[in-house]
C-alpha cells in the first residue's frame, strides 16, 4: 500500500477548501449518506433541470478522504446529465474496488487520484460514500448507508479478497 | 483492589527487562512496508509469545483428542490438560473453587451466558438493571435484549469530564426494583479503572448481584474475585497473550447452580431421554459441545507466561509507559487526550484538531504504527464526549518508550500533512 499517493495535494486541498460545500435552498433531489462503521454523515442536495444537474451542494462530518471525494465529485458532475452522472458513479465505484482498468478509456479525469484506495480496503467506503449518496439522491432514495442492502460497494472482505 | 494496583505500579523494579520480553514475541519483528511494526492496539487484541505458540503446537502434535469421552490415552491426556488450564484460570483470579470457572468463547459469550442463564430466569417485568456509560457494547446489547423481552428497565451511571464514573449517581440509581448491575472494570475506550470494589459492596448492601466485564482489566492488573466479592467476572484470553475463541466466566458456585444452561447439547448432561434431561454439574452444565480444547490449553499457557513475569511487574511497566506517553502527548499542540481519570491503564484515546481519526490511523499505518480508530464499540462514551470517533493507542508490557516516541513522531507527521 502506498498511502503517500493517496494523501496527495489535490485531495488535501479539497479537504481544506471543499467546493460546493453547503446546502441548496430549493433542491429537486436530496439524500443523506451514512457510514455506521465510522459515524460519517454526508448530506447531498441537487437541482436537476431538463435532466441536467445545474446545482449541487454537500455538507457533513467525515474524514478527509470522504470530504475530498465529495468535493471533487460535485465539481465533476455539475452540468452533467443524469446518465453521465450515473456513468461516473459506476466508474468511480469500479476504480475504488480495483475492477476498472484505467488504461482503457474512462471519464474519471482527475478523480483517478483516488485509485490508490483500492489497496486500503478499510477506507474504500470513505471514498464511495458521496457517490453512493448521489446515487440515492438521483434515484429518490432518501437515505443511503454503506451497510444497507443497496450498498454499491460489496463488503470490505469481498473487496479485500478481490485484490489479494 | 484498584488502589493496591496503583501503589504497586509506582514501585520500580530492576528485574523487568522489556527487551528480553520483546524477544519472546516473534510478531514484533515483522515490518509493515519498510517500517518496523509498532503495535499499539493491544486493547483490541494482544500478541502471542513463543511459549504459548509452542504450547499450542505441542498439544496439536502430541496430545489432541476429544475430552470427557473415551477411555483411551489421548483423550485422557487432553481432558487432563484442559482441566489443568481451568485450574490455572482459577488461581489467576483467585476463585475459591475450580468449578466456578466456565470456559466460554470470550467476554461477549460470558456476558450472554449470564444474561440467558441468570437474567432470563431471575429478571422480571419492571425490574431494573444498572449499567454505566463506560460499558462496551457487549455489556449493553445483551441486557437491552433481555429488557425488551422481559419489560425490564436499564438505568445508566453517568461519567464526569475525566471519564470517571459518578459514584453518587450510581448509588442513587438503586431502588427496590434494582435486580442486577453490569459494570466494566477498566474502560476499553478511555482506560479508566473503576472503583468496582466499592460499587460491588454498595450493590450487595441492597442484595443486588454484580457482573464485572474484566476484558480490559485482567491483562493489566491483578484480579482477585474473592477480595472483590463480585458475583460474576468475565474476560477473554486473546487480550492477555492467549488465543482467540476462548475466554472465561467466573461465577459464585451458588449462583451458577441456580442458573439455567445457556446452550444444550453434548457434554452438559448427566442423562438424556426424550422425556427428560438431567444436566451435568457446574461447570460442565455450561460447556455444551466440544470446546476449543487447544485454545483453552493455550489460555492456560498464556496465564503461566504472564505469571512468570508477574502481574505487579506488568502493571508497573505499563504505568511508566502511560506516564511517559501522557507527558509526550501534552507537548503536542492541537492534540487532546479523552479520558484523564486518576486511575488509568495504559490507554491513550485522543483527537487531533481538524483531523479525522480514520485519516490519522491510515497515515500512522504508513509508519508501521498500529492504533485503533473508531468508536471502540463504546458509542455512549463517544456521545458523552460529543465526538464520532477517537484514535486509541493501547499499550502492553512488551511495548517500550521508543515506541511511544515513534507514535509521537507519527502524530506530528500527520499534523504536518494536514497543515
Amino acid at each position: 500500500m502506498n498511502t503517500k499517493s493517496l494523501y496527495q495535494e489535490v485531495i488535501l486541498d479539497h479537504n481544506r477548501k471543499p467546493r460546493n460545500y453547503g446546502t441548496l435552498e430549493h433542491p429537486s433531489h436530496h439524500a443523506v449518506g451514512h457510514n455506521p462503521l465510522c459515524g460519517d454523515r454526508l448530506d447531498i442536495s441537487l437541482q436537476l433541470e431538463n435532466d441536467k444537474i445545474n446545482l449541487i451542494a454537500f455538507h457533513g462530518e467525515s474524514c478527509a478522504i470522504c470530504k475530498a471525494s465529495a468535493s471533487m465529485m460535485t465539481t465533476a458532475i455539475k452540468g452533467k446529465t443524469r446518465m453521465d452522472a450515473e456513468t461516473l458513479i459506476r466508474e468511480f465505484r469500479e476504480m475504488t474496488l480495483g475492477e476498472l482498468d484505467l488504461s482503457h478509456p474512462h471519464h474519471l479525469g482527475r478523480l483517478t487520484v483516488f485509485s490508490g484506495i483500492r489497496d486500503l480496503p478499510t477506507r474504500v467506503k470513505c471514498a464511495i460514500l458521496p457517490w453512493h449518496t448521489l446515487h440515492a439522491a438521483l434515484n429518490a432514495l432518501s437515505n443511503a448507508s454503506t451497510e444497507a442492502e443497496n450498498d454499491p460497494a460489496p463488503s470490505v472482505s469481498e473487496n479485500a479478497s478481490g485484490n489479494a | 483492589m484498584a488502589h493496591n494496583n496503583v501503589i504497586t505500579a509506582l514501585r520500580t523494579d530492576v528485574h523487568f527487562d522489556v527487551e528480553r520480553i520483546r524477544a519472546d514475541f516473534p510478531i514484533l519483528d515483522i515490518k509493515v512496508g519498510e517500517k518496523p511494526l509498532v503495535y499499539l492496539d493491544n486493547a483490541a487484541s494482544s500478541q502471542m509469545p513463543q511459549q504459548v505458540i509452542d504450547r499450542l503446537v505441542h498439544y496439536q502434535t502430541a496430545q489432541h483428542a476429544n475430552i470427557n469421552r473415551a477411555v483411551h490415552y489421548l483423550s485422557e491426556v487432553a481432558t487432563e490438560e484442559y482441566e489443568k488450564a481451568r485450574s490455572k484460570v482459577q488461581r489467576f483470579v483467585n476463585a475459591k473453587e475450580q468449578r466456578e470457572i466456565i470456559f466460554t468463547s470470550g467476554t461477549t459469550d460470558s456476558i450472554n451466558l449470564v444474561m440467558h442463564g441468570y437474567g432470563r430466569r431471575f429478571i422480571q417485568s419492571g425490574d431494573e438493571i444498572i449499567l454505566t456509560t463506560l460499558e462496551h457494547h457487549s455489556n449493553i446489547v445483551p441486557w437491552q435484549m433481555l429488557a425488551k423481552e422481559k419489560g425490564a428497565v436499564i438505568r445508566v451511571v453517568p461519567i464526569n469530564d475525566a471519564g470517571e464514573l459518578d459514584i453518587e449517581s450510581y448509588e442513587k440509581l438503586f431502588n427496590d426494583r434494582t435486580k442486577f448491575v453490569g459494570l466494566i472494570h477498566v474502560s476499553n475506550a478511555l482506560g479508566t479503572i473503576n472503583p468496582i470494589k466499592r460499587m460491588i459492596d454498595y450493590a450487595h448492601q441492597q442484595d443486588v448481584p454484580v457482573l464485572i466485564d474484566g476484558a480490559q482489566a485482567a491483562p493489566h492488573i491483578t484480579v482477585d474475585v474473592q477480595a472483590l466479592d463480585c458475583d460474576f467476572y468475565a474476560f477473554s484470553a486473546h487480550k492477555l497473550c492467549g488465543p482467540t475463541g476462548i475466554g472465561m466466566l467466573y461465577g459464585k458456585a451458588s449462583l451458577l447452580e441456580a442458573m439455567q444452561p445457556f446452550k444444550g447439547g453434548g457434554d452438559m448432561i448427566a442423562s438424556v431421554t426424550f422425556e427428560e434431561t438431567t444436566y451435568a454439574d457446574i461447570p460442565h452444565k455450561f460447556e455444551a459441545g466440544t470446546p476449543p480444547i487447544a485454545a483453552a490449553i493455550g489460555f492456560g499457557a498464556a496465564i503461566d507466561y504472564l505469571c512468570s513475569i508477574g502481574m505487579e511487574q506488568i502493571s508497573a511497566h505499563e504505568s511508566k509507559l502511560l506516564h511517559y506517553a501522557t507527558e509526550r502527548f501534552n507537548e503536542i499542540k492541537g492534540a487532546k487526550i479523552l479520558g484523564t481519570a486518576a486511575q488509568k491503564t495504559a490507554v491513550i484515546s485522543f483527537i487531533l484538531d481538524g483531523i479525522h481519526p480514520h485519516d490519522i490511523g491510515t497515515i500512522l499505518n504508513q509508519d508501521g504504527i498500529a492504533v485503533r480508530t473508531g468508536h471502540h464499540c463504546a458509542q455512549p462514551v463517544m456521545q458523552r464526549f460529543n465526538v464520532p470517533a477517537t484514535s486509541r493507542a493501547s499499550f502492553a508490557f512488551y511495548n517500550n518508550t521508543s515506541e511511544v516516541d515513534a507514535l509521537i513522531a507519527g502524530i506530528q507527521n500527520v499534523q504536518k500533512i494536514f497543515l
